[in-house]
């Protein structure tokens, strides 16, 4: 590992009032990756990049970024990372440049390098037309894509990334990755990302599964993808609770009910879809087969889907919140 | 250390550009001091003239106390934005900046002081209505004390922010702890020995009242204590409420 290793995490953990928050989690992120921790709300994601930045104490455990440790050594750490929050961090009534300005000074960009690197982080988002504008004339999405070149300003080795995408309509989703991609690729960094959309975690290079505290996996999408073995089939039957015993019984799977449909991960679907509309007493009324994905990954692995009714109401919740503050500024 | 210097200025710089950005504010800042000074004071001061007319003296007595007002209410209400940047976010992305939370305090209490200082001085440009005129001298040591009572009470107000989550405690901070403050600093009356016990008492626990009597014996020649007194006290509590303000700032997670 060495010096190919930007973020090394051992048994690290954090409670608030006795209340475990992270248990114990350890992984090692490798110069030039993009690695995701993929996992639903509450499961942690935010206090483990919260304790990578050194804005929260670990309550045990160790961590270093770029060689640096998070509770020791937190303003080398601070200097080597670059970072935008979940909710948004600029100063409204501050223009784009001007917020990109105090960022620089603070973070000890020589003023020669400043002139050169302002426009180019601004170009790269392609808000150089809108330097000027105050920021609270910015949609979310402009405002998101600021917090990044901003986050890049100061030539980060590290880029964290929570829930880049959160609140953000599909076209500007899209670009924020082809951002992380060519960052990925020009600058050579590292990023770190916190998601709970599955499809955006196929992007990264390895995802990191958390939930309740713990990691429950870790490795690229496509081997956790094979790892749950074979194919997904989908079915639908007039009583899926009777169905989902006898295929227990019978064939020795457990299916998932996810949203009025069954849910069971086969090793060969093509063979197996035969025997059992053949095998099954319940009447079934659709069945398909497809090729898992990380969503099934996480159903397998927890029994849930990642995003039930309750997050996606949470989820609306603060964007309505957001979309709240920045209307009252 | 260069690090922190930088923090500092930054954190000024742009306390000081949201400052200049904000014409209306600053009109507005202006106008209630004007209102107290030019009506209230106007007002008042026939009172204490049989027959009426106004006395001159009253309102050459509270203009300093005036400046003070507008030093006051500009510093606390600046100081206590930090509860806004961190309503709205921007709180921490300084927070996280690779810069001593410290420098934080004091960059913010520096801009703070600053724009309060402005605030200031913009009465003062109404000197010649009040009949108040002064040496360069007296002018230049006028807004040292108008920076030396600016520091302190955004200090304080530093100190208040960092204890309070939310801004909607900012009600309370107004009628528990600025305008007691003001009341009781000796800005509108004199604080001698025909006020009830009770009352001196406050005065003179108030740290206000020796920045008012410091402005007022630097602009007027009226003093109530020695203006060493003034001073100690009031650099004494700004930095005292600057480095119990800095403390909770660097334990902020």
């Amino acid at each position: 590992m060495g010096s190919k290793t930007t973020i090394e995490v051992n048994e690290l953990k954090k409670e608030y009032n006795g209340l475990a928050a992270v248990r114990g989690i350890s992984f090692n992120v490798a110069r030039g990756e993009v690695f995701g921790f993929l996992g639903p709300n509450g499961a942690g994601k935010t206090t483990t990049i919260s304790m990578l930045c050194t804005l929260l104490r670990p309550t045990s455990g160790h961590a270093t970024v770029n060689g640096f440790d998070v509770t020791r050594d937190k303003l080398a750490v601070r200097r080597s990372i670059g970072l935008v929050f979940q909710d948004p961090s600029l100063d409204e009534r501050l223009t784009a440049l001007e917020n990109l300005k105090f960022h620089a000074m603070i973070y000890g960009v020589p003023k020669a390098d400043r002139g050169k690197r302002i426009p180019e982080v601004l170009e790269l988002v392609e808000l150089a037309g809108r330097q000027n504008d105050p920021v609270k004339t910015f949609s979310g999405g402009m405002k998101r894509r600021l917090e990044l070149a901003r986050g890049l300003l100061h030539r980060p080795k590290v880029l964290f990334l929570d829930e880049p995408t959160l609140g953000l309509d599909p076209q500007t989703r899209h670009r924020i990755w082809e951002y992380v991609k060519q960052l990925k690729i020009e600058e050579g960094i590292s990023i770190f990302l916190t998601t709970h959309y599955m499809d955006e975690a196929e992007n990264c290079d390895r995802i990191a599964i958390i939930d309740h505290g713990h990691i429950i996996a870790i490795d690229t999408p496509e081997e956790l993808k094979e790892n749950i073995g074979g194919e997904v089939i989908m079915l639908a039957t007039k009583d899926n609770k009777k169905a989902a015993a006898e295929i227990r019984e019978r064939f020795g799977i457990s299916a998932v009910e996810v949203n009025g449909d069954l849910s069971l991960q086969v090793a060969d679907g093509n063979h197996f879809m035969p025997r059992l509309i053949r095998g099954l007493e319940t009447e079934i009324t659709s069945i398909s087969l497809r090729k898992p994905t990380l969503e099934d990954v996480f159903l397998k692995m927890t029994g849930r889907r990642i995003r039930d009714e309750k997050m996606e109401g949470i989820d609306q919740a603060k964007t309505r919140v957001r979309a709240k503050r920045g209307r009252s500024r | 250390m260069k690090a922190a210097l930088m923090g500092i200025y930054t954190l000024w710089l742009r306390d000081i550009t949201r400052f200049l950005k904000d014409k209306p504010r600053i009109v507005s800042s202006a106008a209630q001091p004007l209102l107290w000074l030019f009506v209230l004071g106007m007002g008042l001061s026939t009172a204490f003239v049989r027959g009426g007319g106004g006395s001159p003296q009253y309102l050459r007595f509270i203009y300093p106390g005036i400046i003070s007002m507008s030093v006051l209410f500009t510093s606390i209400f600046s100081a206590v934005s930090i509860i806004w940047d961190r309503e709205f976010g921007f709180l921490k992305e300084v927070l996280v900046a690779p810069i001593p939370r410290w420098s934080v305090a004091i960059g913010r209490a520096l801009g703070g002081s600053t724009v309060a200082v402005l605030q200031g001085a913009i009465i003062l440009l109404f000197a010649p209505i009040v009949h108040v005129s002064f040496s360069a001298l007296q002018l230049m040591s006028a807004f040292l004390v108008m920076f030396m009572i600016a520091f302190s009470m955004t200090s304080f107000g530093i100190l208040i922010a960092t204890r309070m989550q939310t801004h909607e405690g900012f009600q309370v901070i107004t009628n528990f702890i600025i305008l007691p403050m003001f009341f009781l600093s000796g800005a509108m009356f004199p604080t001698g020995r025909s006020l009830p016990a009770w009352m001196r008492a406050l005065v003179h626990i108030n740290p206000l009242s020796y920045g008012v009597d410091a402005l007022r014996g630097t602009l007027v020649g009226m003093r109530g204590f020695s203006i060493w007194l003034d001073l100690l006290i009031v650099i004494g509590f700004g930095a005292i409420m600057l480095t119990i303000g800095a403390y909770y700032f660097e334990r902020t997670e």
